[in-house]
């Protein structure tokens, strides 16, 4: 058995693989914060919630109703951006004039309500999900669960094809120039408040979706998406938010970071990535792939 | 003349507080050219986006092809065959040429193929991989009208489209503008350069302080220098 | 009715209080109010929304709890302790977050505030997940005043309350106030003119800080405890909230809106998470409705009456 710096490979490349899993969802969740500052002008505080009701939504549905993972992993994103069009018709749309910190307010006040919700109906405490690839490989330097290798993969896919989407289609170069300038994209013809409500269900289906892949890895809790939505405004902090890719490195990063650093000195991985967040700004107060605006 | 394509009568717009056009009345034929002249802040620009329907607060009537569109959205006016150019061009950073050109969608059947348009401005092909606002002043007005073409809107709203551009490519702007022309389009121009939209309009609308005050035909022009010289200040 | 008189009727409210309300909620209140007082501050009159503040208020709560309880320090110089510890952790926060404006800096505030959660959840001296219960009331200034009875500590809070009010007040009024304003209308201009924004902002964010930290140092004795609560971004956003539901930028705002939540909660406590469900809906008709909060609608109002009276 040899060791790398002190340290047992199977403790370093476990950690690695758990930080790239994180990695993931911080990529998934500061994709869809982006995309939806992009173009409503609202940091969506409720992303964290929402991210809590795509695995309470799988959750119940294999509770209650039977429905596999595997299905839910469709249905749960599309439960959640449908409250999501209903959010945004309902309320974000009353407050796109005024200042940006009234849809951080807002959005604040709408997931202390959600996660209230969700407490008072099903307490604090997390419910299991059982996981739908049990079992694993072990690789010889590491044991690699097989549940665990299949989300760091489908986040990668998912997260590319989003920029693919974006950078690369035509609906995409909709959303990129409606992004710069709304009223001229109308202007053309194209129906833009149809499209920032379409945009703002995607965003909350991609955080839901992180939701769902999370279910059988963490416990299925109220609170799940409380700390975590606090970790990606750091995390969109240190990319900036002007990049599609860049929001994907960083996130994948940061959560390789984090656990390299639960392996190197524990007490600092739930810390770290603020520490990252404050030298950023210290260097490159714009983000690392942000634009000066 | 037959029912214009274009009817505005008792156009007030605001902006915020500010009430900038006061009882506006013109109208645009089938297949005119039509400029809007005046001085700075007469209110041609906002008499452009009220037709288009992007200003504030807009009250009168502008009735385009038979249809009112006073209090429609404008990507409801953009679908009913009317395509806008603002002065500042408006290209997109985040789009290359192509993605620009390709970004209007269409909106009526016989709009300009998009070989024509790179027939027409040879330029736009050869960096039709550029970032948009990479291109030169001329090359991206010329890529702000371009695109504008392929929608089939019968109507074209084109606001100063020779400002700050060399001579030779404002000569290139009129002949594209004089071939839209007989290709059956629309032009409601606004135009600080009198001797370009001289060359092209067959009727000039003089606005000042927010109202229409006097129409000259392309063949009155000649006989009304002098009233034109003192609208205009030159 | 100018706000000279309605101060004046806030005050005589506040010395008779104690006989008719019960002391230990009026003080929690009032340590709201100053902490509120702090928040506004640097929303109102520079135009920072922090949303960390929580940061200055709960560190300072386990500074000065720790000094009283395990170093037996007089009350007094533990107050001034947890001020201190908020106002030196305001000049490294604040210093990086004043890069970045608008709704970048209250998403950096909330960062770091999220950090000091974790170092206080990790830290040995906070007591981790069970907080630091249990600091004594020892007597204040050598003995002379006897902060064990509700009463003598109520007007000791009163009194530090207005003296942290009475800074907010002087500092807006003040020359450095001009400036602040001056940057919060035209950050450029400002700059233009002369003054480094940065350095303004700077001082501006470590004042209300301190008396952020003060408030939370005050809230340890008061209450005995110090806990996580305090370091908890859903403290952050209280704070924010009773700003708002008062009027932000309005001098008695803090004071109405920290009343209103305490008391909400006063009432609400047993119901556990229907107060942040309540919360949340009042944060929601706020900003969709009441944007000026209570006192600003209020003033507003009375505005309109008394130019209308005038006219007729």
């Amino acid at each position: 058995m040899f060791e790398l710096l002190g340290i047992p490979p199977q403790a370093l490349f476990g950690q690695l693989l758990l930080g790239l899993i994180n990695g993931a969802f911080y990529a998934m969740l500061s994709l869809g914060l982006a995309v939806i500052f992009g173009l409503l002008n609202v940091i969506n505080f409720t992303h964290g919630a929402q991210y809590m009701m795509g695995a309470f939504a799988a959750w119940l549905m294999l509770g209650y109703l039977g429905i596999p993972f595997w299905v839910s992993l469709v249905l749960a994103p599309i439960i959640v951006a449908l409250f999501g069009v209903l959010l945004e018709r309902l309320l974000l749309r009353r407050i796109y004039h005024l200042d940006h910190l009234y849809g951080f307010l807002l959005t604040f006040g709408l997931a202390l309500i959600i996660e209230g919700l969700f407490r008072w109906r099903w307490g604090s405490s997390g419910q299991p999900y059982d996981n739908p690839i049990p079992g694993g490989v072990n690789l010889g330097f590491m044991f690699l669960p097989y549940y665990r290798g299949w989300v760091v993969v489908a986040s990668l896919v998912i997260c590319l094809a989003t920029w693919y989407a974006i950078e690369r289609t035509r609906l995409g170069a909709y959303l990129r120039a409606a992004t710069e300038n709304p009223t001229l994209v109308r202007a053309f013809g194209i129906n833009v408040p149809r499209m920032i409500t379409l945009t703002y269900a995607f965003g909350v289906g991609l955080a839901a979706l992180a939701g769902v892949l999370a279910a059988p890895i963490q416990q299925v809790s109220a609170l799940m998406g409380t700390n975590l939505v606090l970790v990606v405004f750091a995390v969109v902090v240190i990319g900036g938010m002007g990049s599609i890719m860049g929001s994907i490195v960083t996130g994948f990063g940061l959560g390789v970071i984090e656990g390299l650093t639960k392996v190197a000195y524990p007490p600092a991985s739930n810390i770290v990535i603020f520490v990252v967040m404050a030298v950023v700004l210290l260097v490159k107060p714009a983000g690392l792939f942000g634009r000066t605006k | 003349m037959a029912e214009p394509l274009l009817k505005v009568s008792g156009l007030h717009a605001w902006y915020g507080e500010s009430h900038i056009l006061q009882g506006v009345d013109f109208e645009v034929g089938k297949g005119e050219i039509v400029t809007l002249l005046g001085r700075n802040g007469a209110g041609k620009t906002t008499t452009l986006k009220s037709v288009m329907g992007i200003v504030g607060k807009r009250q009168g009537k502008i009735v385009f092809d038979g249809e009112e569109t006073v209090g429609r959205p404008s990507d409801f006016i953009a679908r009913c065959g009317i395509a806008y150019c603002p002065e500042e061009r408006g290209i997109f950073a985040s789009l290359n040429v192509e993605e620009n050109l390709m970004l209007p969608p269409v909106v009526k059947p016989g709009g300009v193929t998009i070989d024509e348009i790179y027939k027409l401005f040879p330029n736009l092909l050869e960096r039709r991989r550029s970032q948009g606002t990479k291109l030169s002043g001329g090359e991206q007005q010329m890529l702000a009208i371009g695109r504008i073409l392929r929608t089939g809107a019968s109507m074209l709203l084109l606001d100063e489209p020779t400002e700050g551009l060399a001579p030779v490519i404002v000569q290139r702007i009129g002949e594209v503008i004089r071939q839209l022309k007989a290709r059956g389009f629309t032009v409601l121009l606004v135009e600080q350069n009198f001797r370009f939209a001289a060359t092209l309009a067959d009727r000039h609308y003089i606005v000042e302080d927010g109202r229409v005050i006097d129409m000259i035909k392309a063949a009155d022009v000649e006989r009304s220098i002098d009233k034109l010289h003192e609208y205009l200040g030159v | 009715m100018t706000s000279r008189t309605f101060g004046f009727i806030l005050l005589a409210a506040a010395l008779v209080a104690p006989f008719v309300a019960y002391p230990v909620f009026l003080m929690t209140a009032l340590c709201f109010a100053l902490f509120t007082c702090a928040f506004n501050l640097l929303i109102g009159y520079v135009g920072l929304m922090s949303f960390g503040h929580a940061m200055f208020f709960g560190m300072a709560a386990y500074v000065c709890g720790h000094a009283i309880k395990v170093w037996g320090w007089p009350p007094e110089l533990a107050l001034l302790a947890g001020a201190a510890v908020a106002g030196a952790l305001g000049v490294v926060t604040g210093a990086l977050a004043i890069r970045r404006q608008g709704i970048y800096f209250a998403m950096i505030t909330l960062a770091f505030s999220q950090m000091v959660f974790f170092f206080c959840l990790q830290a040995p001296f906070t007591g981790g997940e069970d907080g630091l219960q249990g600091v004594p009331r020892s007597p204040m200034l050598g003995g002379l005043l006897p902060i064990q009875n509700d009463t003598v500590l109520y007007y000791v809070v009163l009194a530090i309350f207005l003296f942290g009010f009475g800074a907010v007040y002087r500092i807006i009024h003040s020359p450095f106030g001009q400036v602040l304003k001056a940057i919060r209308e035209n950050e450029q201009r400002a700059i233009s003119l002369g003054y480094n924004a940065d350095r303004y902002k700077l001082v501006a964010f470590v004042l209300s800080a301190t008396l952020a930290g003060l408030a939370g140092a005050l809230k340890a004795i008061v209450m005995q405890f110090a806990t996580l609560t305090d370091v908890t971004a859903a403290m952050s956003g209280e704070v924010v909230l009773m700003a708002l539901i008062g009027g932000i930028g309005t001098i008695f705002g803090p004071v109405v809106g920290a009343l209103v939540i305490i008391t909400m909660q006063n009432y609400l406590a047993a119901t556990g998470e229907w107060v942040l469900v309540i919360q949340g809906v009042i944060f929601v008709v706020i900003v969709l409705a009441f944007r000026k909060g209570v006192v600003g609608e209020i003033a507003d109002r009375w505005r309109a009456y008394t130019t209308r009276s005038s006219k007729s």
